[in-house]
């Protein structure tokens, strides 16, 4: 579980996030929308520590990495934690089977001899194949973002973090991409949290939305409660990505 | 009102300060992770390629046409002096040896090798893959920095044996060739008058170019900001900064050589 109290981060006198709070729960796949601009990939950042916070806590599984300066500490936490960066953030120097393999030999046990097979078996879940040799250079952008998702999941994290996991995607590779998030849910229990743009991906995919506005969260509920709020900002967000209200009976 | 003079000149101070702090705490990070960290022999054996063999023909040719030029100088000017051209030899792997070897290939080094590590670490900083370093159970200073400190230290020195050896080999060739001095008294001349210490001289110093080469490169790149356009700023400045202090510290350290009797 992911316990994230007051919350604030700032960048020089540009305050981004202001007193977040917030429980994400094991198996829950929370998903974080809001315009461009607004702090998601900071956010999202600052769960694995890769931002430091001003002040604030973030809880993972009982061990506080906020403010730790223990790196052996924050290198434990983040062991458990995947992370898919929104441009893929591939080695350039390593081939397509060292970068998938690079988890494997950092973050687990398994024997060098095993790399191989699990490597082509990351890479045949998110539809590559044959494609091991080749050097990031080599690949199209959607391409690159399937490695990098194969590279994240190769260590088997018990948390994912997706960071605009479907933008600069074509529509097959959208629906694929969709389908892994969620199959790695239902089927491993990774507890993900999405930050995207693409409002449709999150009503669809997740147990909760939060929609994050001038560093706070304006909204944060299940994906029906969602579609049915009164809060302005999300409901301007809602038509601009044209969502239809269909707001259930129960729920207005 | 602050005065716009006062203003920049504090603004700079504080920046220096601001990167020798920033420096110096990734130099602990560096010792830290040098004592602490599982060797990364392939990542270390990759960087003393780049490092020390592609800067080996730069190198060659560097010093050697250095050598070439000093010995046709000295042999001009003792010609002019003395009428024929003496201690050509002896000159020649003074100047080598002491201070052209050293601070030239430290130069190159700077120039070639700094650019390309700056550039490649200011490019995996901007493109997020130190970060992806962080997710993926790995420190970017024992995988990227601690690398690249040790093929500095090992490479540059040897490269500096190598262009002593060539600047010597090519002031010879002068000797013989243009000044008409026979082989045997140009390298009797050199085993006359240099001792150890003075090879020692030179050789010292580079751990010390070196050390600081690898600490300008890797803290302009880690500092990188800004795209593709901060990468080439980044890796402008860590050229420019390691040239000018090759300079500076060879006259610091060369004092306190000479005063160690070295």
């Amino acid at each position: 579980m992911i316990e994230i109290k007051k919350l604030n981060k700032a960048f020089g006198d540009k305050v981004i996030l202001k007193d977040i709070t917030v429980d994400i729960k094991d198996g829950e796949l929370f998903s974080v929308i809001g315009p461009s601009g607004m702090g998601k990939s900071t956010f999202i950042k600052c769960l694995i520590r890769l931002l430091r916070p001003e002040s604030g806590e973030i809880i993972v599984d009982g061990q506080d990495i906020a403010s730790t300066p223990n790196e052996f500490k924050l290198a434990r936490v983040r062991r458990s934690f995947g992370y898919l960066f929104q441009e893929g953030a591939l080695f350039d120097s390593l081939t397509v089977m060292e970068n998938v393999a690079f988890g494997l030999k950092y973050l687990t046990d398994k024997p060098r001899s095993e790399y191989p097979r699990i490597v082509r078996e990351k890479l045949a879940l998110v539809g590559l194949k044959d494609v091991e040799n080749l050097k990031p250079s080599e690949l199209s952008v959607g391409m690159k973002k399937r490695v990098s998702l194969a590279r994240s999941i190769a260590p088997e994290p018990k948390y994912m973090l997706y960071d605009e996991p479907t933008t600069g995607l074509d529509p097959v590779t959208t629906g694929m991409v969709k389908d892994l998030i969620t199959d790695m849910r239902a089927k491993l229990g990774i507890t993900s949290v999405v930050v995207t743009h693409d409002m449709g991906l999150a009503l669809e995919i997740s147990s909760r939305v939060a929609m994050l506005f001038e560093g706070a969260f304006v909204e944060v509920a299940e994906p029906d409660k969602f579609r049915c709020s009164t809060n302005a900002t999300v409901r301007q967000f809602m038509e601009i990505s044209h969502i239809a209200k269909n707001c259930p009976p129960e729920n207005k | 009102m602050k005065h716009p003079v006062t203003k920049y000149i504090g603004h700079e101070v504080l920046k220096l300060a601001e990167s020798l702090g920033a420096s110096a705490l990734m130099l602990k990070s560096v010792f830290f992770w040098f004592f602490r960290s599982k060797f990364e022999a392939r990542e270390t054996a990759k960087q003393a390629v780049t490092i020390g063999v592609d800067s080996l023909t730069v190198t060659a040719l560097t010093s050697f046409f250095t050598g070439m030029v000093l010995s046709l100088q000295t042999g001009q000017s003792s010609k002019n002096l003395f009428n024929e051209p003496l201690y050509v030899g002896t000159m020649v792997a003074f100047s080598m040896l002491k201070e052209l070897g050293p601070v030239l290939t430290s130069v190159v080094v700077a120039g070639r090798a700094g650019a390309v590590v700056t550039a490649e670490i200011g490019t995996m900083k901007v493109t997020e893959q130190i970060d992806a370093l962080y997710t993926l159970g790995t420190n970017p200073t024992r995988y990227l920095l601690v690398p690249r400190y040790i093929a500095f230290m090992i490479t540059l020195p040897l490269l500096t044996v190598f262009a002593d050896f060539l600047g010597v080999m090519g002031g010879c060739l002068v000797a013989v060739v243009k000044l008409g001095v026979p082989s045997s008294v140009y390298m009797n001349d050199i085993y006359t008058y240099l001792e150890v210490g003075d090879f020692m001289h030179g050789f010292l110093k580079t751990f010390v170019f070196a050390f600081m080469i690898a600490t300008v490169s890797c803290y302009k790149g880690l500092t990188t900001k800004g795209g593709a356009e901060g990468v080439g700023k980044a890796t402008t400045q860590a050229v420019v900064t390691s040239m000018v202090l090759v300079m500076v510290l060879d006259y610091f350290i060369s004092a306190m050589l000479v005063a160690a009797g070295i």
